[in-house]
């Protein structure tokens, strides 16, 4: 099981703030957004592949190779603009 | 970002201090808790954000910070450790607002001390380019057509890559 959190735009659109999701086998962020990109309507939109997702595991910056484990945190969010 | 044991480490007694907080923000006590009691300081450089009331050609009245409790604090504190490793810092203080906010209302204050200027000056706008592209924040402004989401700037990760190096590069 790993926690899913959606931040700012991305949770507004999805009418969500976190879920659990079950993962099966080896599975990596990029796998994870495949999968979301799947459920279509505003998560394929969202997470297709021409748009920017910034994505962290555990509360560090990841990218699509970072494999993910059982108990995993994982936030996905549209790129940053604090400051 | 990765960081590099190669790399020295910061001074034992650099003062590193992140805090976000929903309270308006005073620049001028941010500057004086970083330097009060402290003699080994020869300069100090501050950057401090402001809310505008203008973007992208139209009027803002509000802003609504929002940020990712836990890993907003570790973000920074990375940003900070690496600007120690990179140049010798007495201090470095970041301090950054988050929820509602008005026009000319302080967003950020990032404090960088030295013994000479030239690393506070390197040390400060290294923090506040690195945060702007990586730290996680997300901007919501209210404008006369209503609410909408501030987009990233590309000019702001120029800025960030600037600082760029060979073994900085795999990530």
């Amino acid at each position: 099981m790993i926690e899913l959190r959606y931040f700012a735009r991305f949770r507004e659109e999805l009418g969500a703030e976190a879920e659990q999701i079950e993962i099966e086998g080896e599975h990596r962020v990029g796998d994870l957004l495949a999968d979301l990109r799947a459920r279509g309507g505003a998560w394929s939109r969202l997470f297709a592949e021409d748009q920017r997702v910034m994505t962290a595991v555990n509360h560090e910056v990841a990218d699509l190779s970072t494999p993910l484990k059982d108990g995993d945190e994982v936030a996905l969010f549209p790129p940053v603009t604090g400051g | 970002m990765r960081l590099h044991s190669f790399l020295p480490s910061p001074a034992v007694d650099a003062v590193k201090y992140i805090h976000i907080q929903s309270e308006p923000l005073d620049p001028h006590y941010e500057v004086d808790q970083l330097r009060a009691d402290n003699p080994t300081i020869g300069g100090i450089v501050s950057f401090i954000g402001l809310m505008r009331d203008i973007n992208e050609g139209d009027k803002v009245s509000r802003l609504f910070l929002e940020h990712y409790p836990g890993m907003t604090e570790k973000a920074l504190e990375k940003i900070v450790d690496e600007a120690m490793r990179r140049w010798d810092l007495a201090g470095c203080r970041v301090v950054h607002r988050v929820g509602e906010m008005s026009p000319t209302d302080p967003i950020v204050v990032v404090v960088v001390a030295s013994r000479h200027r030239k690393e506070a000056f390197l040390g400060c706008e290294f923090v506040i380019d690195y945060l702007k592209t990586q730290a996680p924040f997300w901007k919501k402004e209210l404008t006369e057509g209503g609410e909408r989401w501030v987009d990233a700037r590309v000019s702001d990760t120029e800025a960030e890559e600037k600082w760029r190096t060979d073994e900085l590069s795999d990530n």
